[in-house]
């Protein structure tokens, strides 16, 4: 009865090793299976999610979807979005507040996606955009909204 | 055909035809040194190029493919880095011991260089006792890892020396008795003899399964002696940083590393020599053909083939399998190698007493 148990075991361990080897013994001779991406000499294929940083979609029109009501710049972790603010002079003569400049320190961002979350009409997205590399690093801060874009009708 | 043993004796004829008797002998044994560490600086190089592409291609990656075609230059590379660094003595530590050390290995694993036989008869050293010699000296390295990680005076360095003694001592047990399976049924210690008495086919071949459960105990131990995954218990990163060598730096860790390739090597430079006929080539009966095909093989090539194909196994095991805990390790070793050896070993006498074997 021992030995029925002791010969067991050793059956059980060897058979579960082989399993093993042959899973490493068939990546080893399929070399198709290989997910390396020599990323300078081709191009990565990222995954949709993958966060490289944020940014505001703008439409052909140049009309972006934000109101600066600077929920995101409350959510963001450590102070990465600023949001300006100006009052415009609309069609019917009310005042409406929009943004003048939406500020954003890529150098301080940790892509957590708190922000894309917060937004409550969906201005700003993360982007699969990952070469952030520069010289100076006053190049990181950047202005997301385009020069003379607008807010898109119908966005409160 | 090329064959190292012609290279030898006109080497050995032109030697002694212009040089006086001592003299001759002087640079033999001076050329062999050269030949040895030539070896193994070779050894060191393609062994951790290959480990480092086989544990790729084992992970679904690529390994070094920058320096030089295929990245063969990487270790090269590597190598200078090392030699460029420098190499630190810790201010407790027993800086005799301490420097002694990665000599001591790497002395215990030249020696062990010495029975082995790479050709047909190319040999440094044809004792007549090759291989308990072999088991004998390769418990020798233990000293110098000992030695490392005490003179270190460093917890890790300790611990991971204990462990790594521990673990050695308990398999050298299991390798010296599937070692003995293949003495009982060649009937000599003589790496020589061994070998001559693979002509006729292999002892795995041969031996039927008992040798086979020789063999397979014996690859477990060499794996286990050379302190390599799964049981690199005695360097394990997550909980010893590097085990006895932690202290080390620059050339004086190289040649720890170094010792752990060559290690390998010999371990399955004897295994092939054993069971798998070192140098004799592969032979089938009665088929001359093929028998005369695989005879236009070069004995070297064959010999390096088999160590090769072991030394694969051995990292096809690393990068498979997971560490043992201690505990495991050395219940693997007393609770099953141990006594299936030795039943083993009674099998085999019985099949060399009663003429089983082919």
């Amino acid at each position: 009865m021992f030995l029925k148990e002791y010969f067991k075991t050793v059956y059980q361990t060897i058979s579960s090793l082989l399993t093993g080897m042959r899973l490493t013994g068939y990546y080893f001779t399929h070399t198709k299976e290989i997910i390396t991406q020599q990323y300078p000499e081709t191009k990565p294929v990222l995954a949709d999610r993958f966060r490289g940083e944020v940014i505001m979609p703008h439409n052909e029109t140049n009309e972006h979807r934000c109101t600066g009501c600077t929920a995101c710049e409350l959510a963001c972790p450590n102070g990465t979005i600023k949001i300006v603010t100006k009052n415009e002079i609309n069609a019917e003569g009310k005042k409406k507040k929009a943004i003048d400049t939406f500020v954003y320190r890529l150098e301080l961002c940790t892509m957590c996606n708190l922000c894309v979350q917060a937004c409550p009409s969906d201005a700003i997205i993360m982007s699969n955009a990952f070469e952030h590399s520069v010289y100076d690093r006053r190049l990181l801060t950047k202005v997301l909204n385009k020069p003379g874009s607008k807010i898109m009708e119908g966005v409160e | 055909m090329f064959s190292l043993e012609k290279l030898v004796s006109i080497i050995q004829a032109w030697l002694q035809s212009t040089l006086r008797d001592p003299w001759a002998y002087v640079v033999v044994c001076v050329m062999v040194g050269v030949a040895a560490i030539a070896l193994f600086a070779i050894l060191g190089l393609m062994l951790v190029y290959m480990e480092r592409k086989v544990a790729a291609h084992m992970q679904i990656r690529l390994g070094p493919n920058r320096v030089g075609p295929m990245g063969l230059f990487q270790t090269t590379a590597d190598t200078l880095k090392l030699v460029m660094k420098e190499g630190l003595t810790p201010d407790g530590a027993d800086k005799f011991l301490f420097n002694l050390a990665p000599f001591m290995v790497m002395i215990a694993a030249m020696l062990i260089l010495a029975p082995i036989a790479f050709a047909k008869n190319f040999q440094i050293w044809d004792i007549s006792i090759g291989v308990l010699y072999v088991a004998a000296v390769s418990s020798v390295a233990v000293i110098g890892i000992l030695m490392a990680g005490w003179s270190s005076n460093n917890k890790y360095s300790l611990l991971g020396a204990m462990r790594s003694a521990a673990q050695i001592v308990s398999y050298e047990l299991s390798a010296g008795l599937s070692i003995l399976a293949i003495v009982i049924l060649s009937g000599s210690l003589k790496i020589s003899d061994i070998i001559n008495s693979q002509a006729d086919g292999w002892w795995i071949i041969k031996g039927h399964i008992p040798v086979i459960i020789a063999f397979i105990v014996f690859i477990i131990a060499v794996t286990a002696e050379t302190n390599r995954a799964p049981f690199d218990l005695a360097e394990a990163e997550s909980e010893l940083t590097a085990g006895f060598h932690t202290e080390y730096s620059g050339m004086k860790f190289a040649l720890f590393f170094l010792a752990e390739y060559i290690n390998i090597f010999i371990g399955c430079a004897i295994g092939a020599t054993i069971f798998l006929g070192g140098w004799m080539p592969f032979h089938i009966g009665n088929w001359e053909a093929f028998n005369h095909v695989m005879d236009f093989i070069p004995s070297s090539l064959w010999f390096i083939g088999k160590t090769v194909f072991l030394i694969f196994l051995i990292m096809w095991f690393r990068w498979t399998f997971p560490r043992l805990r201690v505990d495991q390790l050395l219940n693997l070793e007393w609770k099953y190698l141990l006594p299936i050896s030795m039943v083993n070993l009674l099998v085999v006498t019985l099949m060399a007493i009663m003429g089983w074997h082919l």
